[in-house]
């Protein structure tokens, strides 16, 4: 428990999926995480992303990740919820080794989620034999038969159209995503501080997807419509060794606004707060930590877990003050790693739809 | 004494039982490990169709198209001279039903992964090639194996890796021997055809693996074995309390007159049986742990030898053994305490003795069992004619064994009843007829003597048969005084021009070994040259008229009797060998006896072999040495190669080694056939004091007539003898059926092959000797007894009403 309490999981997924095979090794192994790079490439303020080269994955550094979630609605006007991800990790620093003898780890996650469902599958690969991997242009990032691709006609600066695939056990969707704004880059230029030591990594985000498509459960389909938003983000270090978990929200408002953000939870009970507000033009403004306010309203007790489902979210200076809901307050990720994912709903000054995800409970 | 007796047949009935299970749990724990370390068992695995290895791509293909497989890397290593399986898996992707160890899943996976990487090895396997972890043996191929990590989940022999390492150290880049198959279904997925074609098959999880299904003969003769002593010990307790209750019946009847009921005495006896059970039972069970501890390294030995199965020389037991042996030994003790408790139950309350009734009861009673014998022989016999598996001929042989133990007492009866027509004087009259009315007392232990001698005559003739055949078949079988194994090519290009040099050495005869899958199971393939030496003396069942030329031709094979029982071809029919050049047809032309090898052979000529199999090693060799310059040869050989023990032996050595293979499998089996032959001692004894108690009112009046307590304790001496005798000469056309059986039907299912059946008379003879021996034994207690015995004992007789 221990080793799964420091653990948030956004943030590092991809070092999880190897705590979680080994995790007396990777518990030490973790711990360095935090503080340096170990041989990997830092991530230092200034550096310019580039398209299509940065939509393709970063050997040099430790983890990485492509993340996608869709706020997504029937024809009847029921809600839906999918969650596309894949995670790299590096296990050893240095130049890319052929075959088996690569050194990258592959895990990816996909989950749907209605008012009362949950469907989640998980798949490990290793990297160098051609089962998962991505490339950056055209885009395609894979792990089995699981797929996020572009086409020829994929633009790199909006990311715009992808086709996204996965199926596990009672579940599938097929979903067509496009965009016609370009990416938008969070934090400082794509910078994203992690704590005040400067843990960071480089993090850019397509808010703007409109996605359509087919989700199957338990055998039924069900044809769906609604906003996707997809995440990219690598890093060498970007936690302290102190923070325990994090509580992370992409906001889609119904004036066309969008928010990401999160606190990360410290082990003295203080948090480190950081967002972005992305404005219908598509200009993303950091948010200082000092205008966000996060405050649990509601808890769900899943299994030996009390995670707070419901929450107060206030973002000053942009007037911002809402309650959110979950779409389903059980929408556990029992992966290697565990932890919570869902769709949310959100009242108050504003309304609108999102995506919550709480690790290190 | 009762109390003593029964305990005894309680104990010994559950020490033997459990003894044998602990034995066979350990075993089945093994191969469990074993299947676990090969992985290929429990899980569905995808295989090429001709068996060997295919392109990684397929494995990419199948992922990529949603099959949930994980990849997986075989290959035979040699490491000090002996050959260990070197397994390549996948952690990642392993399915959890395959997982090697659990301690892929906790312990270091980057170690595992990354280079140097590591090699899993079980503990003992480390040990026994004298290896320390972190070590890094050199293979014959100039590659280090990565730095040796033991891990107790691992079975023994197998070396596991990580795949990119096992495919850089087999030498097969970028080749997969097969794919595992997890069971978890996630979401549908298309066909196979639709992704590789016609290029993999699906192989479904064995129920059994292939160890089990090797060794569950071998499993199955314990039990039968364990099983027959746990009968034998019954019966001991099925005497001892009806000694109690003969005893006790003149204070259950007073008891029952004074009000007590029935109900009430007999759940009195029940619980005292019970406690008595339990204790009996712990005490059996620490015995039956003694004697597995006993037993194993030698049944260790034999499934090593005969099958290749490891089994750890350290037995481990489970709670659930305790349990099921307690239970056992209670539930046997109220089976065979039931007539006594039925008897008891129904006693009359104002019994009387019904001095002759009995000679009525017995004469129905002999019938009845007489008509079960038969019956029971009938079924046999529909077992032996309809029956085609293993578990059949064990069928046969159980009620081979249980008719005659069912017709003895007729059979006896009638012996003595022709006794008694030609006995002439009272006293040979009194004799016989006392003989008769003994016999129910009797028949049980004098049944368990003549199972006990039954299956001692018949495991030692196919015992005996067994080693003078195999004598026979070494000898052809190792006809080369030297047999050579090179490390490498290179090494046995320059033994051979060495050899060239040396005059003592008369001819070089190549060998080389290739291994393929026939009809899903591997088969060896061994080369051969033609030889004068092979032409004389190879141990040819059956064979063509140009047998010999046809295999030098190159389209001809001789198969081993095992494999040619499973294939079930004939001579003159065609086998396709899939070999690396393609399918390979060659015809059966000779069938030869190839004892003691789980796997199926054939045997071609050794330049067709290189032919279709170009990667085949060609390091062995045998030299016909002049047998008086073998030691002097071996000894140049040592110091000019650096050959070591295993890689040059001389014939005599190997013969020690397979005829030590050999005493040991049948070691077990012989102490089980001692053990068996004590415990029926015991019945007769406990039966003998039994009837020795009952029996005063017979004996008395002829004490009372003027014959002395000595020639009275002769005489009953003389009648057990007697019963005894007639017994061992029963068993012994019983142990010669017993043998056949064995021979021609158990062995052929267990093992492939078949024994030619001999008799063996001194062996017999002395086993009688024995029966005889045990029976004086057994019988002096209770004529010491009688001997001794108090007159006023003798008068009391009369003075009582029984």
């Amino acid at each position: 428990m221990s080793v799964r309490s420091r653990i948030s999981r956004r943030a590092f997924a991809g070092g999880l999926l190897t705590v979680a095979v080994a995790p007396p090794v990777w518990a030490q192994g973790f711990a360095g995480l935090g503080s340096d790079a170990g041989g990997f490439a830092p991530v230092v303020p200034g550096r310019k992303l580039a398209f299509p080269d940065d939509h393709g994955p970063h050997p040099d550094f430790r983890i990485e990740w492509w993340y996608l979630t869709a706020n997504l609605k029937d024809a009847a006007g029921n809600a839906y919820g999918a969650q596309w991800t894949l995670f790299r990790q590096a296990m050893t620093p240095g130049p890319q080794r052929d075959g088996w003898a690569n050194q990258q780890i592959w895990m990816a996650h996909a989950a749907v989620t209605s008012a009362d469902i949950h469907r989640f599958a998980e798949k490990f690969s290793r990297g160098g034999v051609g089962v998962a991997g991505v490339e950056a242009s055209p885009f395609k990032a894979v792990i089995d038969d699981w797929a996020m691709q572009g086409s020829s006609a994929t633009e790199p600066a909006t990311l715009s159209p992808l086709e996204v695939t996965a199926r596990g056990t009672n579940f599938s969707y097929a979903l067509r995503l496009s965009a016609d704004r370009p990416l938008v880059l969070q934090g400082d230029n794509g910078y994203s501080r992690k704590s005040e030591r400067g843990q960071a990594s480089y993090y850019y985000s397509q808010p703007y997807f409109t996605a359509s498509g087919t989700l199957t459960l338990d055998g039924r389909a069900i044809a769906v419509e609604g906003a996707a938003w997809m995440d990219r983000e690598w890093s060498s270090q970007p936690l302290a060794s102190d923070q325990t978990g994090w509580d992370w929200f992409s906001l889609h408002l119904s004036t066309g606004d969008k928010v990401m953000l999160f606190r990360l939870r410290q082990r003295d009970g203080s948090n480190y707060f950081a967002g972005n507000w992305i404005g219908t033009d598509g200009r993303s403004a950091p948010l200082s930590p000092d205008q966000i306010r996060l405050e649990p309203l509601g808890f769900t007790t899943i299994g030996p877990r009390r995670l707070p489902t419901r929450w107060r979210v206030e973002v000053t200076g942009h007037d911002l003050a809402i309650e959110t809901t979950p779409l389903n307050p059980a929408s556990w990720m029992g992966t290697s790693f565990p932890y919570w994912e869902g769709p949310i709903a959100f009242k108050g000054n504003r309304v609108g739809v999102g995506y919550l995800e709480m690790t290190g409970y | 004494m009762q109390l003593a007796t029964l305990a005894i047949g309680l104990i010994s009935a559950t020490a033997l039982w459990s003894g044998v299970q602990a034995l066979n749990a350990q075993a089945r724990t093994s191969y469990d490990r074993a299947a676990a370390a090969l992985g290929g068992n429990r899980t569905a695995t995808l295989v090429a169709r001709d068996g060997g290895s295919y392109a990684q791509q397929l494995y990419v293909d199948l992922r990529r198209a949603g099959w949930p497989v994980s990849p997986a890397v075989e290959g035979a290593i040699r490491l000090s001279g002996r050959s260990l399986r070197l397994l390549g898996v996948e952690p990642l992707s392993l399915p959890v039903e395959a997982r090697t160890a659990p301690a892929l899943g906790t312990g270091d996976l980057q170690g595992f992964i990354l280079p140097p990487g590591q090699t899993l090895i079980a503990p003992e396997t480390l040990r026994e090639f004298g290896l320390t972890e972190g070590a890094t043996p050199e293979l014959p191929n100039g590659q280090h194996l990565p730095p040796l990590k033991p891990q107790a989940e691992i079975a023994p022999g197998v070396l596991v890796v990580d795949i990119g390492l096992a495919q850089k150290l087999l030498d097969m880049p970028d080749r997969l021997s097969r794919l595992l198959l997890g069971s978890k279904q996630d979401g549908s997925r298309p066909p196979l055809r639709d992704i590789v074609g016609d290029r993999l098959q699906l192989d479904q999880p064995d129920a059994a693996t292939e160890l089990e299904r090797l060794t569950d003969s071998f499993h199955l003769n314990l039990t039968a074995f364990g099983l027959l002593s746990f009968l034998v010990g019954l019966f001991i307790v099925n005497s001892a309390i009806g000694l109690a209750f003969e005893q006790r019946r003149p204070m259950l009847r007073t008891l029952r007159a004074c009000g007590a009921s029935a109900r009430q005495l007999n759940a009195v006896m029940v619980i005292e049986l019970c406690l008595i059970a339990l204790l009996a039972g712990l005490i059996g069970l620490v015995c039956g742990y003694l004697i597995a501890a006993t037993l194993l390294p030698d049944v260790a030995a034999t499934l090593r030898g005969l099958y290749g199965a490891q089994i750890p020389g350290e037995l481990s037991l489970r709670p659930e053994w305790w349990l099921a042996g307690i239970a056992i030994s209670i539930l046997g003790t109220l089976a065979a305490a039931s007539a006594a408790l039925i008897k008891a139950a129904r006693l009359p309350v104002l019994a009387a003795a019904q001095p002759y009734a009995w000679q009525q009861a017995q004469y129905r009673w002999l019938i009845v069992q007489g008509a079960a014998a038969l019956a029971v022989f009938a079924a046999g016999f529909g077992f032996l004619w309809f029956g085609d598996s293993l578990l059949s001929g064990f069928a046969v042989l159980a009620a081979i064994l249980l008719g005659a133990a069912l017709g003895l007492p007729a059979i006896l009866g009638l012996v003595l009843a022709l006794g008694e027509k030609l006995a002439r004087g009272p006293l040979t009259t009194w004799f016989w007829a006392d003989s008769r009315l003994q016999l129910s007392g009797l028949s049980l232990a004098l049944m368990a003597l003549l199972l006990a001698l039954g299956v001692n005559v018949g495991v030692g003739t196919m015992v005996e048969s067994f080693s003078r055949t195999f004598q026979r078949w070494l000898d052809g079988r190792l006809a080369a005084e030297v047999y050579l194994n090179a490390a490498t090519d290179q090494q046995a290009t320059e033994i051979k021009a060495w050899l060239k040099d040396r005059p003592e050495v008369r001819s070089l005869l190549p060998g080389a070994r290739a291994e393929v899958k026939l009809q899903g199971q591997p088969v060896e393939l061994i080369g051969f040259a033609d030889d004068a030496t092979y032409r004389d003396h190879w141990p040819l069942l059956e064979h063509t008229k140009d047998v010999w030329d046809r295999v030098a031709r190159g389209d001809a094979a001789l198969v081993s009797e095992q494999l040619w029982r499973r294939l079930g071809v004939k001579l003159g029919d065609r086998i396709v060998v899939p070999s690396d050049r393609g399918p390979w047809p060659v015809e059966v032309v000779g069938i030869y006896a190839d004892y003691g090898n789980p796997r199926g052979q054939l045997g071609v000529a050794f330049g067709a072999l290189v032919t279709h199999f170009p990667d085949v090693a060609k390091t062995r060799f045998g030299l016909r040495v002049d047998p008086a310059r073998v030691p002097a040869l071996i000894a140049d050989l040592r110091s000019n190669f650096a050959l070591g023990e295993r890689s040059l032996a001389d014939q005599s050595t190997l013969k020690a080694i397979s005829k030590q293979i050999f005493s040991r499998t049948f070691a077990v089996t012989t102490a089980l056939n001692a053990f068996t032959l004590g415990i029926a001692g015991v019945a007769l004894l406990t039966s003998l004091l039994t009837l020795g108690a009952s029996r005063l009112p017979q004996v008395a009046p002829l004490w009372a007539i003027g014959i002395t307590r000595r020639r009275l304790a002769l005489v009953e001496l003389t009648k057990t003898l007697a019963m005894a005798a007639i017994t061992a000469l029963v068993a012994l056309p019983l142990g010669l059926l017993v043998a056949w059986c064995l021979i021609a039907v158990v062995n052929v299912k267990a093992f492939g092959w078949r024994l030619p059946f001999e008799v063996f008379p001194f062996e017999l003879a002395k086993l009688v000797g024995i029966a005889l021996l045990a029976t004086l034994l057994a019988a002096a207690l209770p004529i010491l007894k009688l001997m001794r015995m108090q007159p006023a004992r003798l008068v009391k007789v009369f003075a009582d009403e029984r």
